[in-house]
């Protein structure tokens, strides 16, 4: 059984300051790294000899408007399947410029993750194969899910505040 | 086994004829076999499904034959949230349906959205097509949607058959742009 300690220490030795706000919500490893190290962590992690990370759970992302420069937040989850271990890394990217490097060249399994996140944030993702829309319809022209917009549909014209009591 | 007929329409009858208008004529053989598209997506479409079934039985109103061809469809149902994307492949299923086509949107999402009031989907297939028949209820019970279809089958019957050519109907077309201009 691997400790989150354990892990913690491989890659602060191995990436010192570029990995920090280390936590474990619900006893899973959660770091921020910086975003232009975030393939190199992740090769690491899954390359590495013991911990073998080998399997992208997720890639989704966060809209922090008040968080000034750092707006976007693309997460992924990796899994170590033989050590049964989890973590979480964040980067972090500017909404003006939210590049974040593509884990596609790492996991395939990472092209229609991103392809959600960019159709949802807007992050872009560098070297990204094939980066569009996947879920929403192709004429859409924002983001649903920054915080900017509204979760209603602005075109609704059944909901009188009359009949809603308001 | 009863057989019942339905009544002849209003005419003139005398020994060896009957008399009546052709409007009336086309209505009633229209109204009594109108082949339905179900183009069910969500629990409205479980709700259709009992309709269809031995139970309530859709196939005693002459909708015998749910039509998945849109070529040989009159009635093209629609139960269901429509997203934004489905959209599209509504009113491509509406637009290969041929003359007379009725409509029936059934349930409160295709009505209006329901509780969909989101980014991603149709308030409403009355945005991209023209609709006959509003079916409420979310989802509506089997007779709710039978009782529809018994209004579509009223709006067939006393259709005048020259309806379709008429500019009136054209203008609707028009309007949801699927006339030309």
């Amino acid at each position: 059984m691997i400790r989150n300690q354990e892990i913690v220490e491989e890659i602060v030795g191995q990436f010192g300051e570029k990995v920090f706000a280390f936590e474990e919500p619900y006893g899973m490893l959660t770091f921020c790294a910086e975003t232009s190290q975030l393939v190199n962590v992740v090769r690491f992690l899954k390359e590495h000899k013991t911990f073998k990370f080998a399997f992208l759970t997720d890639v989704t992302a966060v809209h922090y408007p008040d968080e000034k420069d750092k707006e976007i937040c693309s997460v992924c989850h990796l899994h170590s399947w033989e050590n049964g271990v989890r973590v979480r890394i964040k980067v972090y990217a500017p909404i003006g410029q939210p590049d974040v490097p593509s884990l596609t060249g790492l996991f395939e399994s990472a092209n229609w993750l991103e392809r959600e996140a960019f159709d949802f944030f807007g992050v872009n993702y560098l070297n990204h194969p094939d980066l569009r829309r996947i879920l929403n319809m192709d004429e859409m022209d924002y983001h649903p899910l920054r915080k900017e917009y509204p979760l209603e549909d602005g075109t609704r014209n059944d909901k009188i505040d009359a009949l809603f009591g308001r | 086994m009863s057989v019942n007929m339905v009544e002849a329409p209003e005419g003139y009858e005398g020994s060896g004829f009957f008399a009546t208008s052709l409007d009336k004529v086309i209505g009633l053989a229209r109204s009594h076999s109108l082949w339905p598209l179900p183009f069910a997506t969500s629990c409205c479409g479980i709700e259709f499904m009992a309709s269809m079934a031995s139970h309530y039985d859709i196939s005693r109103f002459g909708s015998e034959r749910p039509s998945f061809s849109p070529r040989q469809a009159d009635l093209l149902m629609v139960m269901g949230t429509i997203a934004k994307k489905m959209g599209p492949v509504v009113k491509q299923v509406y637009l290969q349906m041929a003359e007379p086509r009725w409509v029936i949107a059934v349930g409160a999402c295709a009505s209006s959205g329901g509780v969909f009031d989101t980014y991603s989907v149709l308030q409403g297939i009355d945005r991209i097509i023209p609709v006959d028949v509003y079916v409420p209820g979310c989802p509506p019970r089997p007779e709710q949607i039978l009782d529809g279809l018994m209004q579509i089958r009223d709006i067939a019957r006393d259709e005048p058959i020259r309806r379709r050519e008429s500019e009136e109907y054209k203008s609707l077309l028009r309007s949801y742009n699927i006339l030309e201009k």
